[in-house]
C-alpha cells in the first residue's frame, strides 16, 4: 500500500488567497460603515439638541409645534422649536460641517496634522471684523443692522486676511511653511488690532464683542443658515472635483507635482475654498476652536486618507462635535446654555493631547 | 515604429549659478541611459527640468508631438512618504486622472498584478508609513511604471535598496523600456550599476554632458579619476561588463 499525498488527517484546508479587489471591496464596506454609524450618531445629536434647551419644553411638545409648523396655533411653542432650537441646530451642522471640511483641507495642503482653519488667522479677522462693527455701530449710526453688519463685517475681514496671507506666501512661492509663517503674522496683527478695540471700547461695547468672541450658535437665524448653508452648498463641487487631486497630495508635494497635478493650482483652489468655509461659518457664530483640528483626525480615524470618503467623515465630525458641545453647553447650563465655543475649546484641549501622542503619519 | 524621445534643455541653474549648458538629448525606444557625474554636477536639476518641476522646463517631442509632463514618470530624489495610504492605494494614484468615485475593478486587478510581479504583494495593505525607505522607493518605482509613461525619469532609483534589490529593481527597468519601449533615464552613483544595465551612459561633469556612449567607452580610468577623483580599478565580470573597484587617489589621501 503506498501513501497518497494530501492533506494532513483533521487540518483544514488552507483558505483560497483573497484578491486585492475583494479586500478592497471589503475595506470600503467597512469604511462605509464607520461613516454610516457616525451619521446616525449625528442624527441622535441633533435629536437631542432639539429637545434641549431652558424652556423645558417636552418631546410631545416639540413634535407637535414641529408637525403644526412654523404658523402653528401654540405661538410659545411654535416660535420655539421654528425660530430658536430648529435655526441653532442648522447653523451647528453647517458650522460644524464647515469647519471640519476646513480643517481637513488645511492640514492636506500644509501637510500638517496640527493646522486648522485658524492656524492662518482667520478666525482673529473675523473677531476684528465683528469688533469693528460693533464698536462702529456704537459710535455712528450705521445703514445696516447690527445683527447683518456684525457678520458682514467679520466676512469680509477673513476674506481679506486671506488675500493678505495669500499675497505674503507669494513671494516666496507659497509653499506650505511660507502660507503658516504668513498667517502667523497676520494672525498677530489681527489680534493685536481687535485687542486695541477692545481696550477702547466702553464697558457696554466690550460685554457685546467678548460675547460675539465666545463663539455661540445663540446667534443663528434663518438668514444666517441660508447664508453659510448656501457657501458650504457652493464649495462641494469644488471638493468633488478634486477628491483625488487631494489624496495624491498627502503622499507629498514632490510625488504629487511628480504625477502631473499643479499643486500651486490645487493649493490655491483649497485654500480660497477654506477661507469661504470658515468665513462662513464663523461670520455668524463667532469664533469656535478645535472643530477644524480635531474633525480631520476623526475623519481619518475611521476612513482613512481616501478623501472620497474623508471628507463627507470630515464634515459629519465635525457638525456631531459641535452639536454634542451644544447639547453638553445646554445641559450643564439650564439657565443660560455655556457657549458652544467654550465647551469645544475645553473638549479640545484633551483630543489636541491625543493627537500629537498617537499621530503616526502626516 | 516607435521613434526616438528628443529632448532639448535649456541652460539650468541652480539658484544664481548655472550648472549646465544648453543641451539636446535623443532616446532610442526602450533604451536605458545612466545618468552618472560628482555630486553637484546637476544630475537632479536636469531630471526636474524635463519633468517640468525646475524654473526652466525641457522640451520633449515624441513623434512630432510634444509631450505632457503628466506623461512623465519621475521620481525624485527625496522620496520619503509619511503618508498613512496603503501600498494599494499608492499604486492606484499613479492613474489618477482615471480614478473616479468608484475605482474600476481592472484598475484594481492590474494594480494588484503589477504588484505580484515586483514581489510587493504583501505590502499591498501596509500602510505607506510603515514600510521601509527601500519598500517605499520599490513601491513609489512601482506606482510610475503603473502610470505607463512615455519616459522613466529617475533619480538615483537604487539608493535606499540592498544589493539583492538594487539588481532586482534595474533588471525590472531593462524588462520594462523593452517591453513598454518607453526609455529610461536613471541617475546613478553606483557605476558599476550603470555599467551593468544602461545601454548608454552621459556624464555631467564641468556644467556640461562630458561624454555619451557606451559603458565600456565612457566610463574610463583617466576619466574617473578626472571627474570623481578617484585611482579606479576596472575589472571586467564574467558577461564582460566593468566592474569599477574605487580607491582614493594617492595624492588625496592625507598624510599621517
Amino acid at each position: 500500500m503506498t501513501a497518497r499525498p494530501g492533506p494532513v488527517s483533521g487540518a483544514a484546508p488552507a483558505p483560497a488567497p483573497v484578491s486585492a479587489l475583494e479586500r478592497w471591496r471589503a475595506r470600503a464596506a467597512r469604511q462605509g460603515a464607520a461613516v454610516l454609524i457616525a451619521a446616525l450618531a449625528l442624527a441622535a445629536f441633533a435629536l437631542l439638541d432639539l429637545m434641549t434647551g431652558p424652556s423645558g419644553m417636552t418631546p410631545g411638545a416639540l413634535l407637535q409645534a414641529a408637525l403644526a409648523g412654523p404658523e402653528g396655533s401654540e405661538r410659545a411653542a411654535a416660535t420655539i422649536f421654528w425660530q430658536i432650537r430648529l435655526p441653532q441646530l442648522c447653523m451647528g451642522l453647517i458650522v460644524g460641517a464647515s469647519l471640519g471640511l476646513a480643517g481637513l483641507l488645511m492640514q492636506t495642503i500644509l501637510a500638517n496634522p496640527l493646522a486648522s482653519p485658524f492656524t492662518l488667522g482667520f478666525s482673529a479677522a473675523a473677531g476684528f471684523g465683528a469688533a469693528l462693527a460693533i464698536m462702529g455701530g456704537a459710535l455712528v449710526p450705521l445703514p445696516l443692522p447690527g445683527w447683518l453688519l456684525t457678520p458682514a463685517l467679520a466676512f469680509a475681514a477673513t476674506l481679506a486676511a486671506t488675500a493678505l496671507v495669500w499675497l505674503v506666501a507669494r513671494l516666496r512661492g507659497t509653499a506650505p511653511e511660507t502660507l503658516v509663517l504668513a498667517g502667523i503674522a497676520v494672525m498677530f496683527f489681527f489680534q493685536s488690532a481687535q485687542s486695541l478695540m477692545q481696550f477702547m471700547a466702553s464697558p457696554e461695547v466690550l460685554a457685546q464683542i467678548v460675547f460675539w468672541l465666545f463663539g455661540s450658535l445663540l446667534k443663528a437665524n434663518w438668514v444666517a443658515v441660508s447664508v453659510s448653508g448656501t457657501i458650504l452648498l457652493a464649495c462641494l463641487p469644488f471638493l468633488v472635483r478634486d477628491l483625488w487631486a487631494l489624496t495624491s497630495l498627502r503622499l507629498g508635494e514632490t510625488h504629487a507635482a511628480a504625477l502631473g497635478l499643479d499643486v500651486a493650482a490645487l493649493r490655491r483652489r483649497a485654500f480660497l475654498i477654506t477661507a469661504l468655509l470658515t468665513a462662513g461659518a464663523v461670520s455668524f457664530t463667532g469664533t469656535i476652536g478645535f472643530v477644524g483640528l480635531i474633525a480631520p483626525h476623526v475623519a481619518r480615524a475611521l476612513v482613512g486618507e481616501d478623501h472620497r470618503l474623508g471628507l463627507p467623515a470630515a464634515a459629519i465630525a465635525g457638525a456631531l462635535i459641535l452639536i454634542a458641545a451644544s447639547v453638553t453647553g445646554k445641559a450643564l447650563s439650564q439657565g443660560a446654555a455655556i457657549p458652544v465655543g467654550i465647551v469645544t475649546a475645553v473638549a479640545g484641549v484633551p483630543m489636541l493631547l491625543a493627537v500629537i501622542l498617537t499621530k503616526k503619519g502626516v | 515604429m516607435p521613434e526616438s524621445l528628443e529632448i532639448t534643455l535649456p541652460a539650468l541653474h541652480r539658484g544664481r549659478a548655472r550648472v549646465l549648458a544648453p543641451c539636446h538629448l535623443s532616446l532610442a525606444p526602450g533604451e536605458v541611459v545612466a545618468l552618472v557625474g560628482p555630486n553637484g554636477a546637476g544630475k537632479t536639476t536636469l531630471l526636474q527640468a524635463i519633468a517640468g518641476l525646475a524654473p526652466e522646463r525641457a522640451r520633449l517631442c515624441l513623434g512630432g508631438r510634444a509631450l505632457d509632463r503628466a506623461e512623465i514618470g519621475f521620481l525624485p530624489q527625496a522620496f520619503a512618504v509619511r503618508a498613512g495610504l496603503s501600498v494599494l492605494d499608492c499604486l492606484l494614484l499613479g492613474q489618477r486622472e482615471a480614478l473616479g468615485l468608484r475605482v474600476a475593478p481592472r484598475l484594481i486587478a492590474e494594480a494588484e498584478a503589477l504588484l505580484c510581479q515586483l514581489g510587493l504583494a504583501d505590502l499591498a495593505d501596509r500602510a505607506m508609513h510603515d514600510l521601509s525607505g527601500g519598500q517605499q522607493q520599490r513601491v513609489l518605482i512601482a506606482q510610475r511604471l503603473f502610470r505607463r509613461p512615455k519616459l522613466l525619469a529617475l533619480d538615483e532609483p537604487t539608493s535606499a535598496l540592498d544589493l539583492h534589490h538594487q539588481l532586482e529593481v534595474m533588471a525590472l527597468l531593462r524588462t520594462q523600456a523593452q517591453t513598454t519601449s518607453a526609455p529610461v533615464l536613471a541617475a546613478l552613483h553606483d557605476l558599476s550599476l550603470a555599467a551593468r544595465y544602461a545601454d548608454r551612459v552621459l556624464v555631467l561633469a564641468g556644467g556640461q554632458i562630458e561624454a555619451d556612449g557606451a559603458p565600456e567607452a565612457v566610463l574610463t580610468p583617466e576619466r574617473l579619476a578626472q571627474h570623481w577623483r578617484i585611482a579606479p580599478e576596472i575589472l571586467r565580470a564574467r558577461d564582460g561588463k566593468p566592474v569599477i573597484v574605487p580607491h582614493l587617489s594617492p595624492a588625496l589621501v592625507p598624510d599621517r
